[in-house]
């Protein structure tokens, strides 16, 4: 079944397509200059010259900008038979699954929605699609959007700046700490132009929440590029933590830049699985500006078959005393590759400061890959750091003890590998490692 | 009736011979100890029993009550009653042992039709009383499988699984080597409550103290992948006075 779109742009990226865009969501005018402008910067930055191979995407072929008009595609009856088999799968019950397909677009949803945030929003918490944010509150989006990933920073964030929809504004105000995690289940429906959407976090000073990104569903073959943006700004004493679950399908090139800036006595916690996609390229980034700020990266990527997973993390150290933990790990099976990349920086002024990175890599078969490239540029003397990498193949007598204690083969391959990613998936909120574990599963079986 | 009969059994690895001629049999609720210097292919036999699929047999048989077991998976065996505490038990990193153990015991339950299966409170509560009865420090029980536990906890916490699993027929691989007196006085004890129990085992050796604690019913000495002799106790003493290369 395919999808209807009220307006589905010309391939390639044009100056009329981002005015159009522009036009259409009814912007104000700063947006639309700063849509223009990121074009310009676009069209001057080359292709990364390090990484996966992405001479395969021709960026005239994407559509950039499409609109879903048809309100009955959020009904579960309309959603494309692949992916509804594939929740299927993932044995996740028939309320689930209308309530995940349903919400953002009907009232189902809306309502577990509704429920989140009238808790929330008495304490001035604001929880908002990014469209309605830019008009509604334009002052603070104003004043942060694309300053922690400027559409400068690579092509892929200028091509965000110009043609992005949708996603998520959260603001957390001074002192305000909730202790249930947000969800942006209601993204769901904006699937059909949310290959570029934009998630901005401001969590004020003394403020402590957790956010989930809800792109645990396969998207549609449609989505064939993925460049979110994901921009965290941590204020003073705050503590943020932000986790994902990233299961894109196979044809996605998702090429996303998720950026914090972490202020005095802050922590920023990134906690990630990425699963589909063709090739992902994705290295959460940690700014320590203030002092005393931390990190925490873990994480982990999964590639099968026809699939690069180069993930890993960046973290600036930009003030004295700030300290970065990172843990990854990959699993890499049938052919696929996965990188962890890694680029720890330590400025001459961030005396004093603390960094481990540890990761892990398991290799199913002879033919998967997998490779570790940790970057550290350490320009002063009183830096502690630390980088631990393993990499090891799936152990023959370790299958064969399991299984000696009556586990079928396959059984025990998912016990050893749910065993290697314990130390994230224990991190994820209940219902995603339940799923990751499945993913793994049957991307195994 | 024999609960395991091995036939001429020969066992190659990369075209060498790494066990030839072996032929054995160990009747209900005997202990058959086989003893013999270390490469000597007494480990490689445990493992061929279990199913190793590091190792291939190129001719002989193996039959376990009367069933021909050469080409049955490791799993089914374990369904079927055979166990093997291993000489290096695998650390599994995040793996809790109480689940991993409850899941094994599940699935064995299932397969041999056990009409009661524990619930995870009686299971629990089991092997809680077993970590008692075998000195196993109670934190064990939640920490990843087999990892962080010194090598006696590791050999203790084989002897633990077993008495859960209850097996028809055991394997000792070098269960005694690296233990303390303590420890193995508590292995020695539990390999003879079981041959009370009716359970047959087989242990595998190159010390002869475990004996002080179980009677062994038959005795096997192996060299070169090859039983050279078979006797009773009277062998053991033997061999303790003239060493392997005498015998």
């Amino acid at each position: 079944m395919s999808l209807k779109y009220i307006y589905k742009s010309k391939q390639g990226v044009t100056e009329e397509l981002v005015r159009f865009i522009s036009h259409d969501k009814k912007e104000p005018k700063w947006m639309l200059e700063h849509r223009l402008n990121s074009l310009k910067i676009f069209k001057k930055l080359t292709l990364p010259k390090w990484g996966p191979n992405l001479s395969k995407l021709d960026l005239n072929k994407i559509n950039y900008y499409k609109k879903a008009v048809n309100k009955q595609a959020s009904d579960w009856s309309d959603v494309p038979a692949d992916i509804k088999k594939t929740f299927d799968a993932l044995g996740i019950p028939k309320a689930e699954q209308k309530s995940l397909a349903g919400t953002g677009a009907q009232y189902e949803s809306t309502a577990i929605y509704h429920n989140l945030k009238e808790e929330v929003r008495t304490q001035g918490v604001i929880f908002e699609d990014m469209d309605v944010a830019v008009k509604k509150y334009p002052d603070l989006v104003k004043k942060y959007f694309m300053r922690c990933v400027a559409p400068s920073l690579h092509k892929f964030a200028a091509l965000h700046g110009a043609v992005w929809s949708g996603g998520t504004f959260l603001y957390i105000p001074k002192g305000i700490k909730i202790d249930m995690p947000l969800q942006s289940y209601f993204r769901m429906n904006s699937r059909g132009m949310g290959q570029f959407e934009h998630t901005l976090i401001i969590a004020d000073a003394k403020s402590q929440a957790h956010y989930i990104e809800g792109c645990s569903a396969p998207r549609y073959k449609v989505d064939s590029l993925h460049a979110g943006c994901v921009e965290i700004f941590v204020q003073d004493n705050a503590k943020f933590r932000y986790s994902s679950v990233e299961n894109w399908s196979k044809d996605t090139y998702n090429l996303n830049t998720k950026r914090a800036i972490v202020e005095r006595d802050a922590s920023i916690e990134w906690v990630g699985g990425n699963f589909g996609s063709n090739i992902t390229m994705l290295y959460p980034c940690s700014i320590l500006r203030g002092q005393k700020a931390s990190a925490d990266h873990i994480g982990v990527a999964f590639a099968s078959h026809g699939q690069i997973q180069d993930t890993g993390a960046q973290i600036i150290h930009a003030a004295s005393e700030t300290k970065s933990n990172v843990l990854m790990k990959s699993i890499s099976q049938k052919g696929g590759e996965s990188n962890y990349r890694g680029l720890v920086e330590i400025l001459p002024k961030a005396k004093n400061t603390i960094s481990n990175i540890q990761c892990d890599a398991l290799i199913m078969d002879s033919k998967s890959i997998s490779k570790t490239i940790p970057l550290m540029k350490i320009k002063n003397k009183t830096t502690s750091i630390t980088h631990e990498a393993t990499a090891g193949k799936l152990n023959e007598d370790d299958i064969f003890y399991l299984r000696s204690r009556g586990l079928s083969k396959q059984d025990a391959i998912s016990t050893i590998v749910n065993g290697f990613i314990d130390p994230i998936t224990k991190e994820l909120p209940l219902e995603y490692a339940v799923e990751m574990n499945r993913l793994i599963s049957m991307n195994n079986l | 009736m024999n609960i395991l009969t091995i036939k001429n059994l020969q066992v190659k690895i990369k075209n060498k011979i790494i066990l030839n001629n072996v032929s054995l049999c160990i009747k209900k609720g005997e202990v058959c100890v086989i003893m013999g210097p270390n490469g000597s292919g007494k480990s490689t036999l445990s493992h061929i029993i279990m199913g190793d699929p590091k190792f291939k047999i190129t001719t002989g048989a193996i039959k376990f009550l009367g069933k021909d077991i050469k080409k049955i998976s490791p799993e089914e065996k374990a369904s079927l009653g055979l166990f093997m505490a291993f000489q290096h038990p695998r650390e599994i990193k995040g793996v809790r042992f109480d689940n991993f153990l409850f899941a094994s015991y599940k699935n064995i339950a299932k397969q041999r039709k056990t009409k009661k299966i524990l619930s995870i409170f009686e299971f629990r509560k089991k092997i809680e009383q077993l970590a008692i009865d075998f000195k196993i420090k109670p934190e064990l029980l939640d920490r990843d499988l087999n990892h962080g536990f010194s090598g006696g906890e590791k050999k203790k916490a084989e002897i633990l699984q077993l008495n859960i699993l209850q097996p028809k027929f055991a394997i000792f691989d070098e269960t005694d080597s690296g233990l303390d007196v303590d420890a193995l006085k508590i292995i020695g004890t539990s390999i003879k409550d079981l041959k009370n129990k009716g359970t047959s085992s087989l242990v595998v050796t190159h010390f002869s103290r475990l004996l002080k604690y179980i009677k062994p019913d038959v005795v096997y000495i192996m060299a070169n992948g090859e039983i050279i002799k078979s006797g009773d106790l009277n062998l053991v003493r033997e061999i303790e006075k003239k060493g392997y290369q005498n015998i």
